[in-house]
């Protein structure tokens, strides 16, 4: 089972991401999913956490993720004591940055950083990093299809935003490959 | 014929669910963690998807005391509720399990105040235990979601007629996405066709009488009698519910009251109810694997209590633990009582603990259940309740 955790601001949709890359695995790849946000009152701009559990076998395991293989951090001013802990080792570190990874050391750790923030804004003309950041994440795992990221965005977000958002997920996998060398 | 497939959270579930299930008249007040679902249905009637009488009423006692004039009259009905909103249902509880009213509930389990908390257990529904509705206790999404077929099937039943309350664990199935098997709309409507209570007593203007009647001493114990009755009847409709559901969708429930996973040859077994049994189900696996002898029992009907099948279930275990995310203070947890009383009166006294957690939603991890699995096969704690994972970081007081 591979668990991935989302770091994020209420608002900055973190859950919604979690959810469409559980809805990408689960209904267009044959693999089982569990997407679930951190429980309690929703806040808007306080940090949230919410979590995609990935299996080939059906999930049944609902204790809470104790420990990941991917944290996915949205918005780096997050990055401290709550990123570092809780990674399985050898785990991958995603963080929307401008700096490079070095200037976030994780002992034991692969960390890839992007400049989702510029692309956001270039593409969608607002600095909405949930998308991207699953690009990048795809990129630097490979956990899911681009495809069925694809497929996922079109029946979970609204018709708007869909074309868009579907250029910057790509745009973001192809800028974090390049830069991992892939 | 097969349904298609969504990724989807318990709360949609069961706001789909219902909304296949067309009932004429829903009446909720939102209250977290089951808010989603009154507002899907709210959508899904404001749409045009679903032709149904939606009343939004100031609160829950509002809400359930609509419902018993509504199904009253014969019309399907629906309502959802938590926590704090189901104790301000309790008094209506009573009318309309008395009455006889087939109304269908979701119910999120959630904590109870003081002190105040959102976060699930289920103490919210197991003190309502004696307010004479079935109670169902579902361990996924998908659960969720066929349980609301079940629940319209068995509360409607002629010789049923009570009310079903379908019980979701707060946050960890109201608001966890996963995959769903969506019933086709025609299966749907041939599984809980709506018969009109031809025969039963109801409101009805051709034929006006007078219904919901004080019951003084001369009669009152004859409606408890009958009510009794037709709960233990409930327990062969419920069976029968889930056979008819597994022959329609291939998805069956271990026969309906309880779901036993690798009882047969165990040596110890972990009863527990809701979406816990997911956790225990894997711990129980790698157990397995490691050769230990364990085994979970899931206790899918609360109410009616499945006396011979728990037994049944548990008639080779030396030692048995009840999980329960509730406590009845000065004694033990709800659950608990009731299965030691199960096993005395089938003869058997395997020894059993109570392990009392996730309370206000405190995480049960895998390793709380193998220490469980592990106390009962080495050997068990003197105590019978054990509070599980509690934090040795707080000072108790003297007493302690």
């Amino acid at each position: 089972m591979q668990e991935i955790r989302w770091h994020g601001r209420g608002g900055q949709g973190a859950f919604t991401v979690a959810r469409l890359l559980g809805q990408a695995v689960s209904l267009y790849e044959d693999k089982y999913a569990m997407a679930f946000p951190s429980f309690g009152p929703e806040r808007r701009g306080a940090p949230v956490l919410s979590f995609t559990r990935i299996d080939e076998d059906v999930i049944r395991d609902r204790s809470d993720v104790v420990e990941c293989d991917y944290a996915v951090v949205l918005d780096e001013t997050l990055f401290g004591p709550a990123v570092k802990k809780g990674l399985k080792e050898n785990a991958t570190v995603v963080i929307n940055s401008v700096k490079d990874a070095d200037a976030f050391p994780i002992e034991g750790c692969t960390v890839v950083t992007v400049d989702a923030t510029s692309l956001a804004l270039k593409v969608l003309g607002r600095a909405i990093t949930n998308v991207p950041m699953l690009g990048a994440l795809i990129a630097a795992s490979g956990i899911a299809d681009l495809e069925s990221a694809c497929k996922a965005i079109d029946t979970q977000l609204s018709e708007r935003v869909r074309e868009k958002n579907k250029e910057l997920l790509k745009l973001t996998c192809d800028a974090v490959k390049e830069r991992m060398g892939k | 014929m097969s349904g298609e497939k969504q990724f989807i959270s318990g709360d949609e579930a069961v706001a789909l669910a219902v909304k296949q299930a067309k009932p004429h008249v829903i009446a909720a007040y939102p209250i977290t963690p089951q808010t989603i679902v009154v507002e899907r249905l709210a959508d899904y009637v404001e749409e045009g998807e679903l032709e149904s009488k939606y009343m939004y009423v100031e609160s829950e006692h509002s809400a359930l005391s609509a419902l018993f004039g509504a199904s009253g009259v014969g019309a399907r009905t629906f309502t959802a509720t938590s926590s704090q909103g189901l104790l301000y249902m309790a008094e209506c509880l009573h009318f309309t399990s008395g009455g006889r009213y087939p109304i269908v509930m979701m119910n999120a389990n959630r904590s109870l105040a003081l002190p105040w908390s959102i976060f699930g257990d289920q103490r919210d529904s197991l003190s309502q235990r004696d307010a004479g509705w079935i109670q169902l206790y579902v361990e996924n999404v998908q659960e969720a979601y066929d349980s609301i077929f079940h629940a319209y099937r068995i509360a409607e039943d002629p010789r049923v007629m009570t009310p079903v309350m379908v019980n979701l664990d707060g946050f960890i199935l109201t608001h966890t996405y996963e995959l769903l098997e969506t019933l086709p709309q025609e299966q749907a409507d041939a599984f809980i066709p709506y018969a009109d209570y031809a025969n039963c007593i109801k409101f009805d203007e051709e034929n006006p009488m007078n219904i919901a009647i004080t019951g003084g001493p001369l009669l009152n114990m004859e409606f408890r009698f009958q009510q009794q009755r037709a709960m233990n009847d409930a327990l062969k409709v419920i069976e029968e519910t889930d056979k008819a559901f597994g022959e329609l969708t291939g998805r069956t429930y271990g026969g309906g009251l309880v779901e036993a996973y690798r009882c047969e040859d165990a040596e110890v077994v972990l009863l527990s109810l809701g979406s816990l049994c997911g956790t225990i189900h894997v711990v129980v696996d790698e157990y397995r694997k490691a050769g230990k002898k364990v085994g979970l029992l899931k206790l899918r009907s609360f109410r009616p209590f499945p006396v011979d099948k728990v037994a049944e279930a548990l008639s080779g275990a030396r030692a048995v633990g009840v999980v329960e995310k509730d406590i009845s203070f000065g004694y033990e947890g709800a659950v608990y009582s009731e299965v030691n009383s199960a096993l005395i009166k089938k003869g058997l006294c395997p020894l059993t603990r109570n392990y009392v957690g996730g309370l206000g939603g405190r995480n049960f991890s895998k390793e709380d259940i193998c220490g469980m699995f592990d106390d009962l096969l080495e050997g068990a704690p003197a105590d019978s309740v054990q509070f599980v994972n509690l934090r040795g970081d707080i000072d108790y007081g003297n007493e302690c």
